[in-house]
């Protein structure tokens, strides 16, 4: 129990000696916080590590994190890292609080547009082909190994091409997230398929049931792991999709093109701002869709309680 | 022997062509559509920009449309055709060699894969033997990859270009940030796999921290490594091309699939198309080789 408070006083200590420093080093005895903080910060880290509890498997990586963009902050500004290279968090969250209004009108063009439009058609086409092959083991054994080395295939380079055959607004990189998304989806699903076993597939038959009764009762729910595990991969391929598949031509928003034109003008924070974006609708929507699983998959052995080794 | 061996392989045979038909079967009819959709989508303007004093039948306007000089859908041997003549007719030094523009992109992928491998191995050691990395590191290493990291491309090249990196270190940069992450997870579980009964061996014969690393965690990690290396190989080939195209680079496919969108070639952005598909391929040809022939030396499993 002692213990454990000293972990958690350190970790406070930490967090308040990285607020605390002061980003501006014109007095020599200001060094002092600021060589304390990293010394502090493993200390709470090395701690931490020996917790059991769930507390400390959270505050592991959040301090983590807290730590890295502390010495961001504290190199870059110490150092005099030129802005053009690598601008520091707090101006970066400037940036961030100032372009609220553009920022928000490139998420509305590439994620509640492209990517949410290309995800949809994507997922679902690819679901419903391997539910369409499914009786033919023919078309299956045939589009496995195309759809794997589609996968393999830097399909971002069609972007060029779709936006000669549906425009430079956002139909064509939802055409580039769908053909990024159908193979993942079509290949999972086709494998979840086979995932019940011949034992459970058995009792199906002796129950007379039908094709669609095993299905939907057996088979689907089987796959369903699988399933999700291409719905999560494809969340951050169409969002990388979509973004690059801009940087071959937008109109005058949009995440991709913010961060290619931003860049070539040297405006780091917003693009930095923009990638803030990014990484934050990457990891709500993964966030939703392993929400998500857990309802709908929630016998599955992985979300048993673990023990820890 | 002999004759079993005959029956043997000639069962060999036959069961590789069962499997080799369905795929062979529906690359076929893919190509067939893959025509006929060039005819539907190209007739039009094929239709418009037709002698009108010569032939007008079907078989006209069909020959018209699948060789078009500016067409909507190329068909596959128009693609191959305009490879060839850039590959055979232009020297090897001049940029309108295709062969010059892959290998250019190739080096980045395979340097960015060689740091990324470094990288990403030397991570997965740090996580799997402390304990502070692995509570702290290891969620961000995860939660990296819900993240659309290429979107930073253009950025890590204009800034790494400010500093007077340019050519192949921002693109190997990127490539290897880029395939880095997919190894150190799939080598940390790797290295993980090794039983409890087998640690406990290992234990018995009073095995050092690195013996049991080199002895039995590396070997058995081999089994992990091969398919995080062909994610990572998609992966650093995108990221390669993507790379290409921030800084309005001269070689390069990506730099060839820009210039084909900015002056409506489009013959020349199926041609980088198709040979990073190719690069992509073949790199995941040689994983596979690799996996291949370490199967066999350890005797049929890894």
């Amino acid at each position: 129990m002692t213990q454990a408070r000293i972990t958690w006083l350190g970790v406070l200590v930490a967090c308040g000696l990285m607020v605390a420093t002061r980003i501006n080093i014109s007095h020599p005895f200001e060094w002092f916080p600021i060589a304390l903080t990293p010394l502090c910060l493993l200390m709470a880290l090395y701690r931490l590590a020996g917790e059991k509890s769930r507390a400390a498997r959270i505050a592991s990586p959040v301090l983590f994190g807290l730590g890295i963009i502390w010495a961001w902050e504290m190199l870059v500004v110490g150092l005099h890292v030129p802005f053009i290279l690598l601008p520091p968090p707090s101006a970066i969250a400037v940036a961030f609080y100032n372009n609220l209004g553009l920022l928000g009108s490139d998420f509305d063009q590439t994620f509640l547009h492209a990517v949410i439009a290309g995800y949809v058609i994507g997922c679902g086409t690819g679901f419903l082909t391997a539910l369409a092959i499914d009786r033919s083991a023919f078309l299956q054994r045939g589009l496995t190994p195309l759809a794997n080395m589609f996968s393999a295939m830097p399909i971002v380079g069609i972007a060029p091409i779709a936006i000669e055959w549906f425009g430079f607004d956002w139909p064509s990189k939802a055409a580039v997230v769908t053909l990024m998304t159908v193979f993942p989806m079509l290949v999972n699903t086709q494998a979840g398929l086979r995932e019940s076993g011949a034992m459970e597939r058995d009792l199906m038959r002796s129950y007379g049931a039908s094709y669609w009764h095993t299905l939907i009762k057996l088979r689907l729910p089987a796959a369903m792991p699988m399933i999700f595990n291409a719905l999560k991969l494809n969340s951050t391929l169409a969002l990388i999709g979509a973004v690059v598949a801009e940087f071959f031509g937008t109109p005058t928003r949009g995440m991709g093109f913010r961060i290619s034109t931003e860049s070539a003008r040297m405006n780091l924070d917003i693009v930095w701002a923009t990638i803030t974006v990014a990484a934050l609708a990457g990891g709500i929507s993964f966030a939703l869709i392993a929400w998500g699983e857990r309802a709908v998959t929630f016998w599955h052995p992985s979300f048993h309680k673990r023990q820890t080794n | 022997m002999l004759p079993t061996r005959s029956v043997k392989r000639s069962a060999k045979a036959i069961a590789m062509t069962k499997s080799l038909l369905p795929p062979v079967t529906i690359l076929v009819a893919l190509i067939i559509i893959w025509y006929i959709a060039a005819y539907v989508l190209n007739e039009p303007q094929a239709i418009a920009l037709m002698d009108p004093d010569g032939p007008q039948n079907f078989w006209a306007v069909m020959q018209a449309s699948w060789s078009m000089d500016r067409p909507v859908l190329p068909t596959p041997d128009q693609i191959l055709s305009n490879l060839g003549d850039s590959i055979f007719n232009y020297p090897l030094n001049s940029p309108r060699n295709f062969l010059l523009q892959t290998a250019f992109t190739a080096q980045a992928a395979l340097t960015g894969l060689a740091l990324g491998l470094i990288l990403g191995i030397a991570l997965a050691i740090g996580i799997v033997h402390s304990r502070v990395l692995d509570r702290s590191l290891m969620p961000w290493v995860i939660a990296s990859q819900t993240i659309p990291i290429l979107a930073i491309a253009p950025m890590v090249v204009v800034a790494m270009g400010n500093v007077g990196f340019t050519g192949l270190a921002p693109k190997a940069a990127i490539v290897g940030y880029l395939s880095f992450f997919p190894i150190t997870v799939g080598m940390v579980k790797g290295f993980r796999s090794p039983d409890t009964m087998q640690l406990d061996l290992m234990r018995t014969y009073n095995a050092s921290g690195t013996q049991i690393f080199t002895k039995l965690r590396w070997p058995v990690s081999m089994a992990f490594l091969f398919p995080s290396l062909k994610v990572a190989v998609a992966l650093a080939v995108t990221g390669a091309i993507v790379a290409e195209l921030p800084t309005g680079a001269q070689v390069g496919l990506g730099a060839r699939l820009l210039a084909g969108s900015y002056y409506g070639q489009t013959m020349m952005m199926w041609g980088a198309l198709v040979l990073a598909s190719l690069v992509a391929i073949t790199l995941i040809g040689c994983v596979r080789l690799g996996e291949f022939s370490l199967r066999a030396s350890r005797g049929g499993r890894l």
